[in-house]
């Protein structure tokens, strides 16, 4: 009788799961940079979820049942690659039970793939802290990235949904053409930057920095991922004494208690980044995004 | 500037012998002249070598830079794209070309404990429930060493995905391997169906599936204990389907041997034990998550016997044993807190699980060497269980926790049994509280204090100390929800 129960559930969920999937391409973007380009890139061809939000630390995120869940109907992952997401986004795709977005298949795509990767450690032990062998993941605070990125993810498109590709390279042309020309005025824009000597919370910023010429002189985390001690930030207090820094550079979603104190005590504004869309009130699109990070960069600055 | 080396050098040298100018012969100034000629034509040629080697080098750069023109992309993009080259180049040379490329990720986890207990643990039972003959006793009193976990995985082809997890263990002075898991996996199946075979932990409740380097707690619920021997661990085949909704939804179902407790061993074709459970999750705003869950365990279990009572000559054990069916249901619920759903600050973790069984059929006491009983009734057990715990990072990498056990012996119908003679069977509802707290300096490692009060044996309370580390090593897999 329970084996006839069984028979027939597995019946019924093969019914079920044989269902036509919705129409547009349902995109799953493990962090909101990239939600937001697969909505430039895809318009209204494609419904996009973002698995975290600005808030939250991209490193640590669990993988909750709706993640699941949203995986399992995706046709496309976009994740950044470079073991950003290794904590959780290898467990959300094989829970899922979608093939067609396993790592390997056309409907998984990592951003990392397509830069030129920076911080590549030359050694790669736990003693180092949360070390990225594939490089620093943070790729998206430079722009010339996200121009490359946009390129892949719309051939990426059209590989998957080959219906919209005329949709695709014409939202890629309107995008990359807006972008470039965003590129020229922010590049005017941060002329002042090129050369400052800045601290950073996490290596959050070496993009961003490579990109506009800020000079990192350390980051107040002793390793990645782990809090400064006090001593050690009494350390870069001590350096700062030497060669002094503009600022020090955090991303939304850190704890700010570390930067707060150096800040105080160097007397150098501690300048909070959006360091992705949504991180700020201003940074809704990927265009606000870069506007208000300038905007606050200048204003440290000064 | 190159140019006016040679000349300056013979003004050097003049100034620096003025003396021996003046004194020398003509014959010696021919030679002196001579000699700095070919002085000068030395330098000469091997600044033509130059010249021309830097004249190449600039055509290659223009030429470069043309290229990087035609293309429309600037030129700082061009010296950028030559480090591209040079990265790729460095990226291609360190790539290992062996075999080992292919290896399985390795992770190994060990585990240490320091315990102080007031009762013997050797003579661990739990009062009121037939004994599941797993490994549900603590551990030794003092220092101890747990379980070491090995584990492979990798992906086998482009269908499946092996996983092995190995306990490695002291049993009696003796090292024993355990085989905790070893299992094949569907990579390609459609439609969002996942089936997996071999031995792994079975997907019935919350807690079974995790390892116990995962749990929250040093030790098992005693629910978990007293059902399933502190977990269902399966030789069979699972089948589970998430559905296309926004909602999540799991079902699954299991089909296994059913060779340890609550199943018996057994020598028959076909399966022995069946599971089917049921998973719905979802999130509430962008700070809460929540599963809840039901699942079923059904097995036929033959001959399953247990030790219980002791003979009144001899002082040895009494071997008994039950057949019949035996049902579980198991009621699970998790909700997790973090604020803005980022959990490096803080996060709260509550959750709870209901366990019921009903066991029908017959008992057999005292059964000697050939197995044949002194005694046997149809009997009856409607037994349950359950914990609950809630567990708060209150800052990062500190953890504290509290949990509470409780199990319902219920009602036993030992039929026309002297109750006297399985003195285990009595009724009793065993009950624990648990309080820990725990350091993680990072993801991979974790010491962890537990205070316990275990009255699982009638009458004999247990206050219990524990100090524990749990450290990861290697590749290490995400954990699940």
């Amino acid at each position: 009788m329970f084996s006839k129960l069984i028979l027939r559930l597995a019946a019924f969920l093969l019914i079920v799961a044989a269902l036509p999937a919705a129409a547009a391409v349902n995109v799953f973007a493990s962090v909101p940079e990239w939600a937001a380009l697969a909505r430039e890139i895809g318009g209204d061809k494609v419904n996009v979820f973002s698995a975290t939000n600005a808030l939250q630390d991209p490193h640590r995120i669990e993988a909750r049942p709706s993640l699941i869940a949203r995986a399992r109907s995706s046709q496309l992952v976009v994740a950044t690659g470079a073991e950003l997401e290794i904590g959780w986004l290898p467990v959300v795709l094989r829970e899922s039970g979608n093939a067609a977005i396993q790592p390997g298949q056309p409907g998984y795509f990592e951003a990392a793939s397509v830069v030129r990767m920076l911080e590549v450690p030359a050694r790669v032990d736990r003693a180092d802290g949360d070390v990225h062998a594939g490089g620093n993941p943070h790729i998206q605070l430079d722009p010339r990235n996200v121009l490359k990125v946009a390129d892949a993810l719309a051939a990426r498109l059209t590989l998957v949904d080959p219906a919209g590709a005329v949709v695709y390279k014409a939202n890629l042309a309107r995008f990359s053409e807006k972008w470039k020309a965003a590129m020229v005025r922010w590049e005017q824009a941060a002329a002042p930057l090129k050369g400052a000597p800045v601290w950073v919370q996490h290596r959050s910023f070496p993009y961003l920095a490579d990109w506009l010429g800020l000079k990192e002189l350390g980051a107040l985390e002793p390793k990645a991922g782990v809090e400064p001690g006090s001593a050690h930030l009494a350390g870069i207090l001590e350096r700062q004494k030497a060669t002094s820094a503009k600022m020090i550079l955090r991303p939304a979603y850190t704890r700010p208690t570390a930067s707060d104190w150096l800040g105080e005590r160097a007397r150098i504004p501690v300048v909070v980044l959006p360091f992705t869309v949504g991180g700020s009130a201003e940074a809704t699109d990927l265009f606000a995004l870069f506007d208000d990070t300038l905007r606050r960069l200048l204003a440290g600055l000064k | 500037m190159a140019f006016l080396r040679p000349a300056a050098l013979c003004v050097a040298l003049a100034a620096a012998f003025p003396a021996a100018a003046f004194a020398a012969s003509d014959a010696d100034l021919k030679q002196l002249r001579d000699q700095l000629r070919e002085l000068r034509d030395t330098y000469q040629q091997r600044i033509d070598a130059l010249e021309q080697r830097l004249a190449a080098a600039e055509a290659r750069s223009a030429s470069a830079s043309t290229a990087a023109v035609e293309a429309g992309t600037t030129a700082s993009e061009a010296i950028r794209s030559v480090a591209e080259v040079r990265a790729t180049a460095d990226s291609a040379a360190r790539r290992p070309a062996s075999a080992s490329t292919f290896n399985p990720a390795v992770s190994l986890i060990i585990d240490s404990k320091l315990t102080r207990f007031q009762r013997d643990p050797s003579a661990y039972r739990i009062d009121g429930f037939i004994p599941s003959g797993g490994e549900i006793g603590p551990p030794r009193k003092g220092f101890s060493l747990g379980e070491s976990e090995l584990a492979f995985s990798a992906n086998v082809d482009h269908l499946f995905r092996g996983n092995a997890r190995f306990a490695l263990a002291e049993d009696d002075g003796a090292g024993v391997v355990e085989v905790e898991e070893v299992n094949v996996e569907t990579l390609a199946l459609p439609s969002g169906l996942k089936m997996k075979a071999g031995r792994f932990l079975s997907g019935v409740g919350y807690l079974n599936q995790q390892h116990p380097h995962e749990w929250d707690f040093s030790d098992a619920p005693l629910a978990y204990k007293a059902f399933f021997g502190y977990r269902l661990q399966n030789d069979g085949v699972q089948l589970r389907w998430v559905a296309p909704t926004e909602l999540f939804l799991e079902l699954g179902a299991e089909a296994a041997n059913g060779g340890k407790f609550p199943g018996a061993e057994r020598n028959a074709n076909g399966a022995g034990l069946w599971t089917a459970f049921a998973h719905l999750g979802g999130d509430i705003g962008e700070s809460s998550a929540w599963q809840v869950g039901l699942s079923h365990v059904r097995a036929n279990p033959r001959a399953r016997g247990f030790e219980d009572g002791a003979d009144h000559a001899t002082g040895a054990a009494l071997q008994h044993s039950f057949s019949g069916s035996s049902q579980t249901w198991i009621a699970d619920f998790v909700y997790k807190w973090a604020p803005n759903g980022n959990s490096r600050e803080r996060y709260l973790k509550v959750q709870g699980e209901y366990l019921q069984r009903r066991e029908t059929g017959e008992l057999s006491y005292n059964l000697d060497a050939d197995g044949v009983a002194a005694a046997s009734s149809a009997a009856r057990f409607r037994q349950s269980g359950s914990y609950l715990q809630a567990v708060y990072q209150f800052m990062p990498h500190w953890r504290v926790g509290v949990r509470g056990d409780w199990l319902r012996s219920g009602t036993a119908d030992l039929g026309g049994l002297d109750p006297a003679g399985l003195p285990i069977l009595a009724g009793y509802n065993p009950t624990r509280q648990t309080a820990m707290v725990d350091w993680s300096p990072s993801e991979f490692s974790r010491l962890r204090l537990q205070l316990a009060r275990d009255k699982s044996r009638n009458g004999e309370a247990d206050n219990q100390v524990w100090l524990q580390y749990v450290m990861s090593l290697g590749a290490h897999g995400a954990h699940k929800f």
